[in-house]
């Protein structure tokens, strides 16, 4: 059972993990909360079901085309909906909460409330220890990883990852230092899409595409930021794991509840909180006042 | 003389077209409200049931109402009740006070079609559901008829039939596996939504399989409705070496547990009931990975009465789809015609009385109403259907041999074919 855990929980946690850097990214650099962050996820995986199934193009052709054709409507929707009201950060919340209500509304009236499929780039299983896995799983465990490391390099060992880390630690200095505080909140953004872009794609032919799939991972990648640390990146990586773990020990150890697993990792979320309110890599309150 | 002449023809003319006139004003369309979540397959059902249904009414002329014809107009109202019930309490609302429909039919989510009936039936409108199964709808005739009398069900049989039925689908299943395969025990996973309709089921299942049936319960699990992933549930049921999949899903769960399983060659039948598998997009949506999933339906190309095959070929034709229970619709609308036919009248009294006796036989089968108001189930009445996808096609697998009941065109039941290696002995 524990073998099963651990592999379950490994890749649970590595799609959890590449959608809460792109949001942890953008939120620590930028301050912008965007919660239609997985709406573009969404999007992602709708295009690339249009390029395979409704146009019958090669699946990693339409993979990569839907992941620039995200970004570019992930920054129009920075341009026109987040960058005018950014200092408001009521407002922008809101406005993000519209954005991915109209992406949902805009695809329950193209593609109807149907449930949608995409095909697998590799099929079949292989078996890890007694466990079978699908291989597009495997691929996909192994995609994430390779997409996590990259960030983790772009981000430490480029001058513009550099630039995003300095705006990250203290927007209001790096900007009295003369650097392009909105142009480096550009390129987070360009980012921050990609990386929930590629989740669409690598994620698409392990889920049901439809209009509301946004919204569960959009609850659990909250709650990620939240248990790692607001805007903290590592503390996104180590929670997105916790909580892909804490999932997969629900259904194993209270198979009657398996439909609590996501209560039970909020629950973990709420604990680590009370214990330590900045999150577990946060910087506490007292500290940034 | 010649102008006297005019007068007289202008005065025929004119009483003919008066006269054509007020048939034509007496002969307004008889409206039917069909309520259902429109923009899901459930509500494109609807939709689809009753327009084929109007459309083949009006071209004979419409429904004879005393000494007229009229013909059907349809109302449709989005009731949006997958998402919002106070949605569906507006749209019923609406259909009833703005639209001032004859009739309503329809209706998805028990919860929505609870509150959408107490709107029909303040306005004494007859509601003929078709798509809630549970029993609560009909046993609130039994309890207030001068209030309740006005709702009849036609699709699904209620939820204690899809019971029975789903039973016996895993009866024979546990039978073959023992038969074919040498298994002395049939261990059983019960994999259920967590949903209040499949409390009942799931509460049943647990004590019935190892009383009854002398099956082993290998375990229970309950993913959310919703659930995206079931790649946990798929391994710990494998771990629990259960030979058959009992499933109970309504909801998108069915589709990602039909995909995974299939995927990882799970060595278990899935058995009960998955709604997404009545539809003909399963196939693709799991990219055939949900070949062998057997589900209780409603519909398939067999010969349940006469009529069935033409109106599922025509309904494939004509949407591209395999009607699902939902398109009940179409038979309803074919029955309230019969009612209101032998009523000579649209009203809601003198229908609710002809359907009281009615005893008609649509695509789905011989339709008889109880004294709830419930459609009859049973083997010479509306049986309800297994169906089982094999390689691209859905067929009927159930009724087969069964109270010696079998549509013509059904075939026999497969087991995967990795069950049968993984567990032949």
């Amino acid at each position: 059972m524990l073998v099963d855990i651990l592999i379950d929980g490994l890749i649970k946690g590595s799609v959890y993990a590449l959608l809460a850097i792109g949001f942890s990214l953008v939120l620590g650099v930028a301050r912008i909360i965007n919660i239609a962050h997985t709406a573009l996820y969404m999007t992602s995986a709708y295009l690339i079901y249009v390029g395979t199934k409704i146009m019958g193009l090669p699946a990693i052709l339409c993979m990569v085309t839907a992941i620039f054709l995200t970004i570019l409507l992930g920054l129009l929707i920075y341009n026109f909906f987040i960058r005018p009201i950014q200092e408001h950060e009521a407002a922008m919340l809101i406005s993000t909460i519209a954005v991915g209500m109209m992406l949902q509304e805009v695809f329950l009236m193209i593609f109807g409330g149907h449930y949608l499929g995409v095909e697998p780039l590799i099929g079949g299983y292989a078996t890890i220890m007694g466990v079978r896995v699908t291989n597009q799983h495997l691929l996909a465990l192994g995609l994430a990883i390779i997409v996590l490391v990259s960030v983790r390099f772009f981000l430490m060992k480029t001058r513009t990852g550099l630039a995003i880390r300095s705006t990250a630690n203290d927007r209001e200095v790096a900007n009295l230092m003369g650097m392009n505080v909105t142009g480096v909140a550009f390129v987070t953004m360009a980012v921050s899409v990609g990386l929930a872009s590629i989740a669409g794609a690598i994620v698409v032919p392990l889920v049901t595409v439809e209009p509301t799939m946004w919204m569960h991972p959009l609850i659990m990648m909250l709650a990620i930021v939240v248990l790692g640390g607001l805007g903290s990146i590592e503390g996104s990586f180590v929670g997105a794991y916790i909580l892909g773990f804490a999932e997969s020990l629900v259904v194993f150890l209270l198979p009657n509840g398996s439909f609590l697993k996501d209560a039970v990792a909020l629950t973990i979320m709420i604990l680590v909180l009370l214990v330590r309110p900045e999150g577990l890599f946060g910087v506490s309150f007292e500290e940034e006042r | 003389m010649k102008s006297c002449k005019i007068i007289v023809v202008l005065m025929v003319g004119l009483a003919l077209s008066w006269g054509l006139f007020l048939s034509t004003a007496a002969a307004k369309p008889i409206k039917i409200g069909i309520l259902g979540p429109m923009s899901f397959t459930q509500g494109e059902g609807h939709w689809n049931g009753a327009t084929m249904a109007a459309e083949e009414v009006n071209a004979a002329g419409g429904i004879l109402v005393g000494k007229e014809k009229r013909k059907i107009e349809l109302v449709k109202v989005d009731t949006n009740e997958f998402l919002s019930i106070p949605d569906a309490t507006n749209a019923a609302e609406m259909a009833v006070r703005r639209h001032k429909v004859d009739f309503l039919m329809g209706g998805f989510r028990t919860e929505a079609v609870l509150v959408m009936q107490d709107i029909a039936m303040e306005a004494k409108k007859v509601f003929i559901g078709c798509g809630a199964a549970h029993p609560q709808l009909c046993t609130r005739v039994l309890d207030d008829y001068d209030t309740y009398k006005y709702w009849f069900r036609l699709t699904p049989i209620n939820s204690s039939y899809l019971g029975k039925v789903d039973f016996i689908l895993l009866g024979t299943v546990g039978h073959i596996i023992k038969t074919q395969l040498g298994v002395e025990k049939v261990k059983v996973a019960i994999v259920a939504e967590k949903a209040a309709w499949a409390d009942p089921i799931v509460a049943a299942a647990q004590k019935v399989i190892p009383e009854k049936m002398g099956m082993e319960v290998a375990g229970v699990w309950r993913p959310s409705p919703v659930a995206t992933d079931c790649s946990a549930e798929l391994s710990a049921i494998q771990r629990a070496g259960a030979h058959i999949v009992f499933t109970t899903f309504s909801s998108s769960v069915g589709l990602t547990f039909a995909k995974q399983m299939g995927e990882l060659k799970v060595p278990a039948a899935p058995v009960g009931i998955n709604v997404e598998s009545q539809k003909t997009g399963f196939w693709e949506a799991t990219n055939g990975a949900g070949n062998y999933v057997l589900t209780i339906n409603t519909y398939a190309p067999v010969a349940i009465s006469d009529t069935t095959i033409p109106f599922v070929t025509e309904y494939r034709k004509r949407f591209g789809e395999t009607p699902n229970y939902t398109a009940g619709t179409h038979d309803a609308i074919k029955l309230l015609q019969v009612a209101i036919e032998k009523a000579g009248s649209i009203d809601s009294d003198k229908v609710v009385a002809e359907l009281e006796k009615i005893d008609y036989t649509g695509a789905a089968g011989r339709v008889v109403f109880d004294k709830s108001h419930d459609v009859t189930w049973g083997p010479q009445y509306v049986t309800s259907i297994g169906t089982q996808w094999q390689d691209g096609e859905i067929q009927c697998v159930w009724p087969y041999n069964w109270e010696g009941v079998t549509y013509e065109g059904s075939k026999p039941y497969q087991l995967p074919p990795w069950v049968v290696e993984y567990w032949k002995k």
